[in-house]
């Protein structure tokens, strides 16, 4: 199963769009992530034609993805070379990032240009390597495309959340849910449940297994936070950097808040598969 | 005479001949403030126009190209083999040129307005306002020089040659401003005291225009020896 949002990375430099795309593919398996950078010559710069080139082909997979799949929902096409149109009714699409200035320009050109694929092609306002991979993590979740585009654009608060958690204020049990996050709200009742866990893998909480973490949470539905952050999000459960030996507390409110904390704190007390 | 494709072939021609022999000036101004490549991105893009429109004279019979079908051809090879901001810049400044310009022949508002899509489109994608040290500065002044041109009766060439004239003051005006756009930017006050290539090729391009409008068919062009 494919996610129906897929991402492209567009970058100055060949090698950065490459690496990029290559770590927000691993934190998502699950998306199409491209990459495309250098200019005409192959210099630094940007290509129209190698932009416009990519972007056709990744709502070419989409669109085929989505005809193969689609087939088994609602069979009276049929037909599996209707490309483009059919397929992304389903709010699906591509999210564009950009690195500096002119990436952006030319991504913009492109969609001017070509209206076939600004139908559904959506450019990020995000930093490239975090609003890629926060991106890439929210559509592995089967997410649309505005969220998709949500996830991206918010990652540039991460550098606030980050300082703020690294506060003297915030240390601790941070606070980000409310003025009575108490030391001892334990599982309480329905709404709330809390539980402590110490993180055993020796890289700890790094990327592959915060995005693990992240995608969980999104999936059980419950509002997870660990330490105090959105445990939804993989920049901020990134951000934590939480190394082995460090004591979480896991918190969930919502319907399945006890369900949730447990599967949080037995991934995190299971390495991994790093221990 | 209204200006027609024949014409925006020529304009296109003279303008890569002026970025040719202006290249290294351009590439200097632009090491003074910027990256240093305004001059070579401009002048590969133009002689791959140059080139483009070559083939398409080769291989179409009698001419029903539009005004707009040049400068189309003109935004997307722009777009294609400049890689810096400059190609999606002037790429844009003409495919919104092309689409107000779909016609065999344009008369002096047309021209106006051809000129008002260009700054629309530079404006729009770079998001820069006039005051801020770009080439916007220079295509603000040409259309609200070509506006005035053309509400005094004045002819295509009239407006043109007011366009242009204003365009070339206004990258000179360039040389004071602290730029709050683009790479320059980055200098602040110290990109005081240097023209912008920007607003300095803009006003080539414009330069290109009026002179492709007094000279006519020549001999000598290759648009029309065939």
């Amino acid at each position: 199963m494919t996610a129906r949002v897929a991402l492209v990375l567009v970058s100055h430099s060949a090698e950065l769009a490459r690496g990029t795309a290559e770590l927000a593919a691993q934190m998502a398996p699950d998306v199409l992530v491209r990459g495309v950078g250098g200019g005409p010559d192959g210099g630094l710069g940007t290509s129209l034609d190698a932009v416009q080139k990519v972007l056709g082909e990744v709502l070419t997979a989409l669109a085929d993805i989505a005809s193969v799949e689609g087939g088994l929902r609602e069979s009276d096409g049929g037909s599996d070379d209707d490309r483009s149109d059919d397929g992304r009714s389903d709010d699906g699409g591509v999210v564009v990032l950009g690195d500096l200035g002119s990436s952006v320009l030319t991504v913009e050109a492109v969609l001017e240009l070509d209206e076939s694929l600004a139908e559904h092609v959506v450019l990020a306002r995000a930093p490239f390597v975090e609003g890629a991979v926060a991106a890439a993590v929210t559509a592995h979740g089967g997410a649309d495309l505005t969220t998709v585009l949500e996830s991206a654009n918010a990652s540039i608060r991460m550098f606030a959340a980050i300082e703020a958690a690294q506060s003297p204020a915030a240390s601790g049990t941070a606070s980000d849910d409310g003025p009575d996050g108490g030391p001892d709200d334990g599982p309480d009742g329905e709404s709330g449940s809390s539980r402590t866990v110490t993180v055993r893998n020796p890289l700890g909480l790094h990327a592959r297994p915060a995005a693990l973490v992240s995608r969980k949470v999104a999936e059980l539905g419950a509002t997870v936070t660990i330490d105090g952050v959105d445990a939804s999000s993989v920049l901020q459960l990134m951000a934590l950097g939480a190394t082995q030996g460090r004591e979480l507390r896991v918190e969930a409110t919502g319907e399945r808040a006890a369900e949730a904390v447990a599967t949080v704190v037995e991934m995190i007390d299971g390495g991994f598969g790093e221990v | 005479m209204a200006l027609d494709a024949d014409w925006a072939e020529r304009w296109v021609r003279r303008t890569a001949d002026a970025i040719a022999d202006a290249k290294d000036e351009l590439t200097e101004l632009d090491r003074q403030i910027g990256d240093g490549d305004h001059g070579e991105n401009l002048d590969r893009g133009f002689k791959a126009v140059v080139a483009r429109l070559d083939d398409a004279a080769t291989e179409s019979g009698p001419d029903e190209r539009t005004v707009g079908d040049v400068l189309k051809l003109v935004a997307t090879t722009l777009m294609s083999t400049v890689g810096g901001a400059s190609g999606p810049l002037y790429g844009t400044a003409y495919l919104r040129a092309a689409k107000v310009s779909g016609r065999p022949q344009i008369d002096p508002p047309a021209v106006v307005a051809v000129l008002e899509a260009a700054l629309e489109g530079v404006s729009s994608r770079g998001k820069a306002t006039v005051g801020e040290k770009t080439m916007v500065d220079a295509w603000h002044a040409a259309v609200e020089a070509a506006e005035a041109a053309a509400n005094d009766g004045g002819s295509e060439v009239d407006v043109l040659r007011a366009a242009a004239a204003a365009a070339d003051t206004a990258a000179t005006g360039t040389i004071p401003l602290v730029a709050t756009k683009g790479r320059a930017s980055y200098l602040g006050e110290r990109s005081a005291g240097h023209e912008d290539p920007g607003a300095r090729s803009t006003a080539l391009v414009l330069g290109a225009a009026m002179a492709a409008a007094l000279s006519g068919p020549t001999p000598a062009d290759p648009s029309s020896a065939a």
